[in-house]
């Protein structure tokens, strides 16, 4: 009872996980129902991920943890850097709003590879909103939000450990101690390490297959909280240390790099963070409370991939202050407040062309008031509006509008649009194509940003779905489709080989993404999801073309899971399986690839025997069918030459993989 | 000077009136009601009451948790709303044709 006051607690003051008004308290208590959700009640639509559908993927980190998931596209990690890029409506991971517990996490510096420094085991659950999103988090959000909710002290294991190992190398060790230390204080401490120190080249191309290397990651936090005066609060701290090796076989770090034969690139990570959250609800009013959330961080990659070297830093802090309340009854909520963001950025650029250290503070400060309204019944909208001064972006309104209605029973119409608006990080967020010998050509315009304008983009969305009883089983079907459109684009042109062009739009660039779904609970323990998604998009690009790259046009998602009844002490066996077909995708030019690829299928299985509570085994096999791409560099032979491009990965390089791994819990 | 003893007492008088008048009042009344459906219309008719904040109601226990603004509605202005749609509640029954006229799955027990 007290967990569930803690959490309702919480809730009311955080709820703003992506909508700040929509009762969170009723996703988390319903959380163990089913493990991918997609909620009724919220104006946006929402879905949740809970802890039980992360352990369905090998799911090492975020990165990984939407494979079984057919609402993000999960894009093959990237062969050199091993980096996985999601995607949502068509729109790479840039165009999302990445929120842990609703501060902005993987921006900036952090654009490539943040989403692999969140453990897989350090999530309680995923919020995935299609669409808009929220004013109350920013305004950079385009074509959605994914919010990452961490393990609670007060509702963690008290001693977890999870061990991890792979048959591409892969070993990882996950450690969660909790500690009360008094009653209205508790602690929770989570350390991750993964190491990967054998080379692998299963193509035989002379490339490892992904990169060796290791990360530490460390994280502290203390959770205070007072259900009689209403007064909950978080202190985080977090640690990370990351390396990655890649390149040829023969490549040696230590030889440096400029001075040895082999092409090699390395790239080392380190982060601070440092957050508070404070909440407090009023006592007479439970409608009514303020939450006041501060974060600081410190990012700095450093590195390099052949002869070309990247480097940036990034010092961030943000805050929020929020007030929530209501306008005469609790059908008319509304949240107000205040946003403050600073980033100081240092980049070292050393790729052909383009030699600069670009340096530059970006500093906003905005307001927002979000309305909702909900006749607790068949009806409820989201009008969200916020103005933010930007010292590079301007003074500029961000409107946001979602709502929901019922006609009849089991039916959800969902409809949105919204603004968004962003600064490009070029060289931060395109670093695949440093692993290439390409020219970049960057446009020299009276832009703010790398003489380059912002982001502009609108989105719109409808959807539908239908649950009802099929031969007595409950089932789901549900269409949508989403319209993005780019008044202002940075335009990354990869379509001349031995050159990249960076500039602004000229032209029409929009992404129209469909997606059918149908589930169904089969028998008792026995669910199956498919989905099918169509995305139809164009852009103009300099040199012609105006299919966008690495993009396939259908894509087919099936999911399989069954487990056998739980008993009384917890024992079961769980079976998942997943399978992901994509479509003929266009590839950038380059001399050796082909301008297209063929269409192909990927399987993942995982087999989980839960022994009783405490302990627990898994094994999987991913991509099952031992499908790999069949060429994947450009240029193999000469890597410091013109042709040389390893950036170009629609599908998987390593082939087929085997993994296991143990759990381990005490309460 | 009499003049100011009398100002002095009302003010007091209407000071104490003012904080027995609380503006986030909780009160939970009994509802008499069976199912979802009831749950929609007895909310409904709570939130119809100008002062009403906030207003819950629990099937298992079948009471109306609410939080009223008293400077402008009472307890009894929210029990009549709620009978008017044919929920007895602890103190206002609903009239027979009312109730009558509730869906079949609506029609709960009436006590008396």
């Amino acid at each position: 009872m007290n967990k569930i006051k803690v959490l309702c607690l919480f809730a009311l003051v955080f709820s703003a996980t992506t909508f700040a008004q929509d009762t969170l308290q009723e996703v988390n208590l319903k959380a163990n129902e089913r493990s991918l959700k997609q909620l009724k009640k919220p104006a946006a639509n929402t879905y949740v991920m809970t802890k039980k559908e992360l352990l369905k993927a090998a799911c090492c980190n975020l990165a990984e943890s939407f494979d079984t998931n057919p609402v993000i596209d999960v894009a093959f990690a990237d062969a050199l850097t091993g980096a996985r890029q999601i995607k949502m409506l068509g729109l790479t991971s840039p165009y999302l709003t990445i929120t842990e517990e609703n501060i902005p996490s993987v921006r900036g510096a952090s654009q490539a590879f943040g989403l692999s420094f969140t453990p897989g085991t350090w999530i309680q659950s995923i919020q995935i909103t299609k669409g808009a999103g929220s004013v109350v988090n920013g305004f950079e959000s385009i074509s959605g939000q994914i919010n990452t909710e961490l393990l609670k002290p007060f509702e963690a294991e008290r001693f977890f450990v999870n061990f991890y190992g792979s048959s591409d190398a892969r070993f990882e060790l996950n450690t969660h101690i909790s500690q009360t230390l008094s009653q209205r204080w508790k602690s929770l401490l989570l350390v991750h390490g993964n190491a990967r120190l054998v080379q692998n080249d299963m193509n035989h191309d002379g490339f490892l297959d992904n990169p060796t290397g290791q990360q530490v990651n460390i994280l502290n936090r203390y959770q205070y909280t007072n259900n009689e005066k209403g007064v909950v609060g978080f202190f985080t701290f977090r640690y990370l240390n990351d390396q990655k090796i890649a390149g040829q076989k023969d490549f040696r770090d230590h030889a440096g790099f400029l001075h040895d034969g082999a092409w090699g690139s390395e790239i080392n990570t380190q982060r601070f963070d440092a957050s508070t959250k404070v909440g407090y609800v009023f006592p007479d009013m439970p409608f009514q409370s303020i939450g006041f959330q501060n974060a600081f961080s410190y990012h700095n990659q450093e590195g390099f991939y052949g002869l070309n070297q990247y480097g940036i830093s990034q010092t961030n802090f943000y805050s929020n202050l929020i007030f929530n309340s209501i306008i005469s009854n609790t059908l008319n909520k509304f949240a107000t407040g205040l946003s403050f963001n600073f980033d100081q950025y240092g980049e070292t650029v050393r790729v052909p062309n383009f030699v600069a250290n670009p340096h530059r503070i970006d500093t906003s400060v905005g307001a927002f008031f979000e309305y909702t309204y909900d006749n607790t019944d068949d009806f409820s909208v989201v009008a969200g509006a916020r103005v933010d001064y930007h010292n590079r972006l301007g003074v500029f309104a961000t409107p946001r509008l979602h709502a929901r209605y019922n006609p009849w029973e089991g039916g959800t119409l969902r409809v949105s649009a919204g603004r968004g608006k962003r600064i490009a990080n070029i060289f931060a967020e395109n670093q695949q194509f440093l692993a290439s010998n390409r020219i970049w050509n960057v446009a020299s315009g009276n832009g703010e940003i790398y003489g380059l304008d912002p982001e502009i983009a609108w989105n719109y969305g409808f959807s539908y779905s239908q649950s009802f009883k099929l031969f007595k089983r409950s089932a789901n079907i549900g269409a949508d489709i989403y319209r993005t459109d780019f008044q202002q684009q940075v335009v990354i042109d990869p379509y001349r080989a031995n050159e990249l062009s960076v500039q602004m739009l000229q032209g029409d660039s929009f992404v129209n993404a469909v997606q059918l779904d149908f589930s169904i609970n089969i028998l008792t323990h026995l669910n199956l999801r498919t989905s099918y998604k169509y995305y139809d998009m164009k852009t103009d690009f300099a040199s012609g073309a105006n299919q966008r790259p690495l993009q396939a046009k259908h894509r087919f998602f099936v999911n399989g899971e069954f487990s056998t009844h739980e008993h009384e002490n917890g024992s079961r066996w769980k079976f998942d399986a997943t399978y992901n077909w994509l479509g003929s995708q266009v590839l950038p030019t380059t001399t050796d690839l082909p301008q297209r690829s063929a269409a192909f299928g990927t399987l993942n299985t995982q087999v989980t025997r839960v022994f009783s509570k405490v302990f627990e085994v898994y094994g999987g096999i991913e991509n099952a069918t031992n499908f790999r791409q069949p060429q994947v560099i450009s240029g193999a032979n000469d890597p410091f030459g013109n042709n040389f491009d390893a950036s170009v990965v629609y599908g998987p390089v390593f082939g087929r993989m085997y993994y296991a791994g143990l759990r381990f819990k005490i309460n | 000077m009499k003049n100011l003893v009398y100002l002095v007492l009302l003010f007091v008088a209407f000071s104490a009136q003012a904080q027995q008048k609380n503006k986030n009042a909780k009160v939970n009344v009994e509802v008499n009601g069976n199912c979802e459906q009831c749950k929609k219309r007895i909310e409904k008719a709570a939130y119809s009451v100008p002062g009403v904040k906030s207003a819950e109601w629990h099937i298992d226990d079948k009471v109306l948790q609410l939080i009223i603004n008293e400077t402008k509605c009472s307890v009894t202005d929210v029990e009549k709303a709620v009978a008017k749609i044919g929920h007895d509640t602890k103190n206002v029954k609903a009239n027979d044709e009312t109730y009558n006229n509730l869906h079949h799955c609506c029609k709960y027990d009436r006590k008396e």
